[in-house]
């Protein structure tokens, strides 16, 4: 009896581990939802985080969009910020030293307009001394070639992917864009051009227009939908990649709660990425984090490893 | 800066499709200043999704129920019904449970007691304007410039009266005070006095004139502006706006919800501050 009691009490262990980046536990932020972190240090604890992800760097400052940039629609929003970010010298100048007191792994989210913006980014986040794994954004327009997203064509993808490749050597994250006919051949090509894992999805695209005006919501038109709205095409989509590839998969869309998070672990996912539900409680991650906890205890669950990959036919 | 999960103590109209709302805070007699602002989660579903940002009217105390009770200490936001979200805020009662973070973002400065202070408020504008009334008089001379579509959207004043500010009231029908805009009171104003400090909120149209006749006679402003927002807090980037000196080659965007959203007039960019046009395929 009173070993039985025990097990029962016994916290579960959290911890999972994406491409050697060891993580407390399977929670972390979305790039582009958490700021450079610092903006949400009053309100939660960040060092009970798995991870923390930056928003999208790029080597030189960018502006970003005109606005209006953001609109709310059902159960999510459209966003078109257009990758404002402080670039990559400021990045290491006034974000770093914020970041690398965080007892949790430093994930740098990067972008570029070119192949070889992408390649200079990566190598020098190389070198920076905090900087645990990074996360490639490819969902972005390629200024060379048209302007076609790389994330969306095979072949674009996996060039730019073998080409950060060659240029880092720690751990590579490729973020892929759900705006694709067949998720699967993305995944393989990025696969196959020397990712260490793969993160989905980023944002839908959308569009919304003001009925009295007759105009876009949005300054761009076009912008990216997420939050709780996108949930199930993501964890669909979650679902397509795990079983075409063999890398580990973090998943992102719509997670406000522990058991939006399950479902993305149940179909294979070994870690989540909260985005748009951090705007609505600053708090989400840490009620993540505690009711996967919980869940794991009340199901008896020892180990939240035991999880991923579990989904029953 | 706190997310405080709370309780709502009242919730009246007071002038139709205008809400007072009185919520338990503790803490913000001590953290918040004129001008700031808190985002009100209106729902624990996700529908709507967004919390939405409404400025501090008033910070104080409820004497408390019971003698060995502390005080409550509370804030008051007005609020106008305009959509989805204060459609249900509207049907809120006293004891529901809110969420309430802030208080945010950067409020106003005070400058120098000497020099006469104009308030320029323009309908559900003149919310944020009530606790600076209220520090202003303890050292100057205050004047209120009030100015709405009709009557209805003349709130409050009385009680801008009662702390000494001196009031002027214009409506554009005519149903209250003088008719007219609230500018063209501030036009003569400011032609008898330009040593003064203008504070203005309230539509963008009156913002923008405002910020031209206080460019005419060289008088200091601050505006606080008005800008869709996600976050709050200065990790979405979704509320910007353009900062003086603004290009494309060398952009200078402001975060209205950190570092607005109350600005110097000289900080802003006035000539592209509704100008929108696009550079990006659509990323986030
Ligand atoms: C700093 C700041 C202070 C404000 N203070 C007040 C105040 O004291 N009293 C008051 O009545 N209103 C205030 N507003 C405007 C208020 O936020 C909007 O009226 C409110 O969000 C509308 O919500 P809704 O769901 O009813 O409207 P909907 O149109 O259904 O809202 C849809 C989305 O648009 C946003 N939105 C709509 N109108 C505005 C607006 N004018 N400004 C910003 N976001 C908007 C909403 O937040 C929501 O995300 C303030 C806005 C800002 C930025
Ligand atoms: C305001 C905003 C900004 C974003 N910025 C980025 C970004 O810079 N880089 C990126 O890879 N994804 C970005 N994203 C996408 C998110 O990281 C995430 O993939 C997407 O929002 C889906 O998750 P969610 O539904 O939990 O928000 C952004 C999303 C939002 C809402
Ligand atoms: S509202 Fe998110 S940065 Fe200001």
């Amino acid at each position: 009896m009173a070993e039985q009691t025990e097990v029962v009490s016994k916290r579960p262990q959290m911890a999972v581990e994406i491409a050697g980046i060891k993580l407390k536990n399977p929670v972390m932020p979305a790039s582009g939802t958490f700021g450079y972190g610092e903006e949400y240090a009053p309100y939660l604890d960040l060092n009970q985080l798995g991870a923390i992800v930056t928003k999208g760097l790029s080597l030189k400052p960018k502006a970003g969009n005109n606005t209006p940039r953001i609109c709310e629609t059902v159960s999510g929003m459209l966003n078109a910020i257009g990758l404002q970010n402080v670039g990559i010298d400021a990045f290491i100048a006034d974000k770093m030293p914020f970041l690398q007191q965080i007892d949790a792994p430093v994930i740098v989210n990067f972008f570029g307009n070119t192949q070889e913006e992408y390649a200079e980014v990566a190598a020098r986040l190389d070198d920076l001394p905090g900087v645990a794994g990074l996360e490639m954004n490819i969902s972005c327009p390629n200024v060379k070639q048209g302007g076609i997203v790389f994330g969306t064509e095979a072949r674009a993808a996996q060039d730019v992917v073998s080409l950060v490749r060659k240029r880092t050597d720690k751990p590579l994250i490729v973020k892929l864009s759900p705006n694709v006919t067949d998720i699967r051949v993305l995944a393989r090509a990025v696969e196959d051009a020397g990712a260490d894992a793969i993160s989905l999805i980023n944002t839908l695209t959308g569009m919304a227009v003001d009925v009295k005006t007759r105009k876009p919501r949005l300054a761009n038109t076009i912008g990216g939908l997420s939050g709780p709205a996108i949930r199930p095409v993501a964890v669909r989509l979650v679902h397509q990649v795990v079983q075409a590839v063999k890398l580990p998969v973090i998943g992102i869309g719509g997670i406000a709660r522990a058991i939006d998070a399950l479902e993305f672990l149940i179909v294979g996912a070994t870690a989540v990425q909260v985005g748009t539900a951090n705007f609505v409680d600053p708090n989400a991650m840490q009620t993540v984090i505690d009711g996967l906890e919980e869940f794991c205890q009340n199901e008896g669950i020892a180990d939240i490893n035991e999880l991923i990959g579990s989904l029953k036919q | 800066m706190k997310n405080h999960k709370t309780i709502i103590l009242s919730n009246q109209e007071i002038a139709p499709g205008y809400y007072r709302m009185r919520i338990l805070a503790p803490e913000y007699q001590q953290l918040a200043t004129p001008g700031q602002f808190v985002m009100f989660r209106v729902q624990h579903t996700f529908l709507p999704l967004l919390r939405r940002p409404f400025g501090i009217f008033r910070v104080g105390f409820m004497p408390a129920d019971c003698d060995a009770m502390p005080e409550k200490e509370f804030i008051e936001i007005i609020y106008k019904v305009v959509g989805s979200g204060t459609e249900i805020m509207q049907e809120l009662h006293q004891g529901d449970r809110i969420e309430l973070l802030g208080p945010l973002g950067r409020g106003f400065e005070t400058g120098d007691p000497a020099e006469e202070k104009i308030l320029v408020g323009g309908g559900i504008g003149l919310v944020p304007l009530y606790m600076l009334a209220e520090k202003l008089v303890q050292t100057s001379k205050v004047r209120l410039l009030m100015g709405g579509r009709t009557r209805d959207d003349i709130i409050t004043v009385t009680e801008f009266e009662r702390l000494g500010v001196e009031t002027y009231v214009s409506t554009e029908d005519g149903s209250l005070g003088e008719q007219g805009l609230v500018t063209s009171v501030l036009e003569q104003k400011l032609a008898a006095q330009p040593k003064a400090a203008v504070f203005a909120c309230g539509p963008m149209p009156m913002i923008d004139a405002v910020q031209k006749i206080c460019a005419g006679y060289s008088t200091s402003l601050q505006v606080s502006l008005e800008a869709l927002m996600a976050c709050g807090v200065g990790a979405c980037l979704g509320c910007v706006v353009k900062g003086a000196g603004h290009s494309d080659a060398e952009p200078r965007y402001l975060c209205s919800c950190k570092q607005g959203p109350v600005f110097r007039a000289e900080q802003l960019d006035w000539s592209r501050l509704e100008q929108q046009d696009s550079v990006c395929g659509g990323c986030d």
